[in-house]
This record gives structure tokens, sequence and C-alpha cells, in this order.
């Protein structure tokens, strides 16, 4: 099922909607298209559907009247997931206590009647793969979290799956691990070149293992872009904010500058208005000399951070603004301080609904 | 010293308590051994009193533990898939379903045996033989087991386990004989040990159910307390004991095994 793309399948889904037997709303009907080959990543916070989409698309969770999932084209809604050819893997990862480390990845492959001993090849190169050489016949319960990780993304890739489904597969690892697994991950789902969808709610991970975005926000698709356009142009407040730190700035606009308490700031294709909103991204806004900039303030404090420093300015815009400038030059609290900020750094956001 | 009086005070207590009830059990069961319980234990002892009982009640015996096996297999055909559909389906019909199955707990065994004459007394073979308290039987203990299991299902999150298999193109067959099953035998050993044991001992639906020709061990015991001398009475209570108290005793320690699990 390989093509020059990638592997696997590309999948298609047409209004899928969610309405639990409770009444809950978890899902407003969506659409979306993921090439084969791509990993796409449903990102959002706790609670907002990704965990539902995730199911619909695995045939875990039937989408409302009217909802279609396809593979490939082919109409796969009404077919079960063990007949979808997916790999999951869950939050809680899912693998089976009464099984060895070995078992769990082979069951997928005994399932499709695979002879014993090609079984055992491929077990041996998912192992190798996903770096867990020696425990192969531990019991579950005698693995630690990232073990436990590593064995469910085996065991969902060994039965070579037309689309690889992962549930926030690292949330509950630690900062550090997570971080490590992230990078790990990625190196696999690149080599694999698998068609995959990822769910998280860390905007970071999304970022690094994104080829695009789908931001989600109560049950309905906020924005869907490559992880550079949500970050740089993020169509809404909601996206600006969830993605990054974002400064959020309220003020008129006056013949392509924004007229703000401490000056005027320069905005790309400038018209006038009475009311917009703004946001600018703290590693865009520059620290320069007070005398000869065109946006004043005063900087209430500083955080150093290591590689850079947090600076909250105040008086320049209505709001404080959190700047994040380079860990080597000397600002103190109580400083008059002069902004830069490119106009393109500056986007309008559309009004709140 | 204060230590020491209160915990010696409640040994004492504990003694006392334990001596209450194990006091006329072991009477019971000396009586059954005694050649003549009036003029007490110097009289001799004996298995004469067994070996009557044995001659008279033998099929007794012979049909609770065919009922209680029987019972046994019942349940588990039954309710471990009903179980595993219940868990996995969840939702208010399940939770209906689940109240129903439990309600014989609730219902006096007399009303729940004089509701089965009622519908299937009619039935006149299905009446007579022992498939008539094989059937009381089954919807007496199915709460028992269907709740172990159902408990086990819950507390290693069964749900999640079967859509794991099901991800790796595990038949919902395959799933139940390779997952579900045998990561759930904890509760179905729990259960069963409480089927048996219920069933073999069970007297008031029984009792109810019950024809001259398919008498129970208890229904047997009720009939031998009635009409015969005390020792033979006694000596089928020891019976009963010998039988009954291993599956206790395993019972027990699997409680406690699953404790410091
Ligand atoms: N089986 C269910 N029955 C009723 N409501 C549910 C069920 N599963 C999820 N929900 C609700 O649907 C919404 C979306 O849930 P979910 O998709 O799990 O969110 P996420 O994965 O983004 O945290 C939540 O409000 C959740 O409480
Ligand atoms: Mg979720």
């Amino acid at each position: 099922m390989s093509g020059p793309q990638g592997h696997g399948v590309s999948v298609r889904i047409g209004h899928c909607g969610k309405t639990f037997a409770d009444g809950t709303h978890a899902l407003e009907p969506a659409s979306l298209d993921i090439a084969r080959g791509e990993t796409l990543v449903l990102l959002g916070p706790s609670g907002c559907g990704k965990t539902t989409m995730l199911r619909i698309i695995a045939g875990l969770e039937e989408p409302d009247e009217g909802g279609k999932v396809l593979f490939d084209g082919k109409d796969v809604t009404a077919i079960p997931i063990e007949r979808r050819n997916v790999g999951m893997v869950f939050q809680s990862y899912a693998l089976f206590p009464n099984m060895s480390v070995a078992e769990n990845i082979g069951y997928g492959l005994r399932i499709r009647g695979i002879p014993a001993t090609e079984r055992a090849k491929r077990v041996a190169e998912l192992v190798a793969l996903t770096n867990i050489t020696g425990l192969e016949h531990r019991r579950i319960d005698q693995l630690s979290g990232g073990q436990r990780q590593r064995v469910a993304l085996a065991r969902a890739v060994a039965i070579r799956p037309g689309i690889l489904l992962l549930d926030e597969p690292l949330t509950a690892l630690d900062a550090a691990l997570r971080y490590r697994l992230r990078g790990e991950l990625n190196r696999l789902l690149r080599a694999l070149g698998i068609t995959a969808i990822y769910v998280t709610h860390d905007q970071s991970e999304a970022m690094e293992l994104g080829d695009r975005i789908v931001v989600m926000r109560k049950g309905a698709i906020a924005q869907i872009g490559s992880p550079r356009e949500i970050y740089f142009e993020p169509k809404d407040r909601f996206v600006a904010e969830f993605i990054g730190a974002a400064n959020i700035v309220e003020a008129s606009l006056d013949d392509g500058h924004l007229i703000l308490p401490g000056g005027r700031q320069a905005i790309a294709g400038g018209t006038s208005q009475p009311a917009v909103v703004a946001m600018i991204r703290p590693e865009s806004i520059g620290i320069v000399d007070v005398e000869a900039a065109p946006l004043r303030g005063q900087v209430e404090s500083v955080s150093f951070v290591g590689d850079r420093q947090r600076v909250v300015v105040v008086g320049a815009s209505p709001k404080p603004l959190t700047v994040d400038a380079p860990n080597t030059i000397q600002v103190d609290a109580g400083d008059r301080v002069g902004l830069s900020i490119a106009s393109k750094a500056v986007r309008l956001l559309p009004p709140e609904a | 010293m204060r230590d020491r009086l209160i915990f010696t005070g409640q040994f004492l207590f504990t003694l006392l308590v334990a001596a209450f009830l194990v006091v006329p059990t072991a009477l019971s069961i000396t009586a059954g051994v005694t050649t003549n319980y009036f003029r007490g234990i110097q009289s001799g002892l004996t298995l004469q009193w067994v070996a009557q009982v044995w001659d008279l009640y033998a099929d007794t015996i012979g049909l609770s533990f065919l009922i209680a096996f029987a019972t046994l297999a019942v349940t588990l055909l039954a309710g471990v898939p009903a179980a595993y559909a219940l868990h996995v389906r969840g939702g208010q019909l399940s939770r209906l379903v689940e109240e129903i199955i439990t309600l014989p707990i609730a219902i006096p065994g007399l009303a729940l045996a004089l509701a089965l004459l009622l519908t299937y007394g009619g039935f006149g073979a299905f009446r007579r033989s022992w498939l008539f308290i094989l059937a009381g039987h089954v919807v007496f203990t199915m709460p028992f087991m269907v709740r172990s299991v159902m408990a086990i299902f819950a507390s290693v999150d069964i749900k999640t386990l079967d859509e794991g298999a099901a991800s790796l193109g595990a038949s919902p067959w395959r799933r139940f004989r390779d997952v579900i099953v045998p990561n759930a035998v904890p509760g179905i050993l729990a259960g069963s040990l409480m089927v048996v044991t219920l069933s073999l001992g069970e007297f008031n639906l029984t009792w109810m159910l019950h024809t001259p020709l398919t008498k129970t061990l208890p229904i047997g015991l009720a009939d031998s307390y009635a009409s015969m001398r005390l020792e033979v009475a006694s000596a089928y209570t020891l019976i009963f004991f010998i039988m009954i108290i291993p599956l206790l005793v395993a019972m027990q320690m699997f409680a406690e095994r699953e404790l410091t699990r």
C-alpha cells in the first residue's frame, strides 16, 4: 500500500459530528482530509473533542447520522475497528497484562495468522526499532512508563497499519522523558512515513510532530494549517493564545498605525478602524534605546530563564506586554525602554464574536 | 500497663465470642461420632452414624454436587459473557439489566420459589426433575457471579483492553478468549467459589422446589433433624462441614491474595 508520498491510506472525514447517548455534544460536524503519509496533529484543550474525533476515525465511535469516514476513498463508516487495519496507541496504552512484551507486540500478527517464526522475526525488528531490547519476556507490570509507551507503539506498528492513531501517548510521562520520547517518536514517524493522527494538548509537541495541525475548540475545528501558519497566522484570538505566548492588543487603528498609550505602532497593510484586536509574539519585540523608539514603556519585571529573559513592559500598550529579550542585554525593573516591532510581526485578528 | 489490660480484655472477649460460635459446632460434630449422645462421649466413639447417613442420603449428596456444578457451569457460560456485555456496553440499559439480575439477592428465596412454581409448575416433567432446582439456583447465584466478574472488569479497565485487542484485528470472540477471560480470572474464580458454596448450602428455595425424588443435602439434613436420631442428623452435619469447609477456606485464601496484590 505504499506510494511515492509515503505509506498507508489517505483519510477523508466528511461531516462527522458526535452526540453521545447522554446528550453531550462532543463534536460539531467536521470535515477533514489527511494525505497519505501525512502526520496530522489534533490539538486543543482537554475536553474539546480530540479523542472523540480519533475514535471516530478508528471505528470505536460511530459518527452522528450523515457523517462519513473514508480510507483511500472507500467508505469505512460501517466497518468495525477490527477490520479497519488501524494501529492505535491509547492514552493508557491498553497493554495486555496477561501477555509478555513480545506477546503483546506479536498479538496482532497472531490474529492475522502469521506463522510463529515470521512473527518472532517481526517482533525482534520492532523491539530493536523502539529500543526495548532485553525486555521481551517481561510482564507489563514490570515496565516503566516510558517502556510501556514504546511497547504500545511497537504493538500498534507491528500490524503494518494503514494509519497510526495516537491519543496523547506521552501525557502520562514526566517532562524530561516526554521531551526525549517526542524526538524519538518524530524520527520513527518520519522513518515509517505512515499516515498518522496524533492527539495532544501540548502545543510544542504538536509543532514538532505535525505536518499539519488541527486546532480544536469546544468540539469544533478552530484552524487547520502547518505549524508555521498556525503560529504566525492564527485565525483568531483563541488559536493565537493557545499556540505559544501571545500579546493581545486592543486599540484603534489610524492610517496603518495602532494608537497605543506608549506611542504608535505601524502594521502591514494599514487602514483606519475604530477598534481592532492585534497579536504580537513576545520574541518579535525588540528592546531598543528609548530616545529613538516610536513605542515606549517601563519595565515592570525581568525573569531570566537561561536561554532568554522574559521582560514585562507596562505603559506601552493597554495591557502589559511580554517581551522575549536576548539573555545578553541588561535591563532592570523600572527602566524606561523603547520597543521595536516589525510591522509584519503585528497580526490583526478578527474581532471577538 | 493500661494497654496490657485493654488487650487482655479484648482478647478474652474475642475468645468468648469465638467460643459462643464454635462450641455448638463442636458439640454438633462430636454428637455425630458419639455412640449415644444422651450418655455423652463416655458411651464411646463410632462412625456408624456417618455410615448410616451415607446409606440413607448418599444420593442427596450426589445431587447437591450435581446441582452445584451444573449451576456453576450455567452461571459461567451465561454470567461471564453477560458481565462482559454489560460492562462494555455501559449506559442506562446495562444498569437496568444489572439491577434486574441482582434482584434475586434481595427477594426472599421462598418468594422466588413461589414465582418459579407459579410459572413452570405446570410443566410436569420439568417440575419433577432436578433441573427445576437448578433453575432456582441459577437465578439465585447469578448475581454473585456477574457482580464479581464485573468488579474485576472495572478494576483492570477491561473496556480499553478490549478496544486495544480490537484495534489489532481481533474479533469479539478472540478478544473474549485471549484478553477478557484471562484478565478476569481472579473475579471468575471468586465468583465460582461463591456460586458453588451458595448452591451447596441453599435451603429456602430448594425446600420449596424439591420433590421426594429430588432432595439436596440441606433438604436431607432438615429431613433427618425432623425424623431421625439426633446422632444421625449430627453425623449429617459433619459430612456437610467436611464438604463445605475446604471451599470456604479456598474462598478466604483467595480474598486475601487479592487484597495483597
Ligand atoms: N462516552 C461518552 N459519553 C458522554 N460524553 C462523553 C463521552 N466521551 C467523551 N464525552 C464528552 O465529550 C467531550 C469531548 O471529550 P473528548 O473527545 O474525550 O475530549 P478530549 O480528548 O479533547 O479531552 C467531553 O465533554 C467529554 O466529557
Ligand atoms: Mg482525550
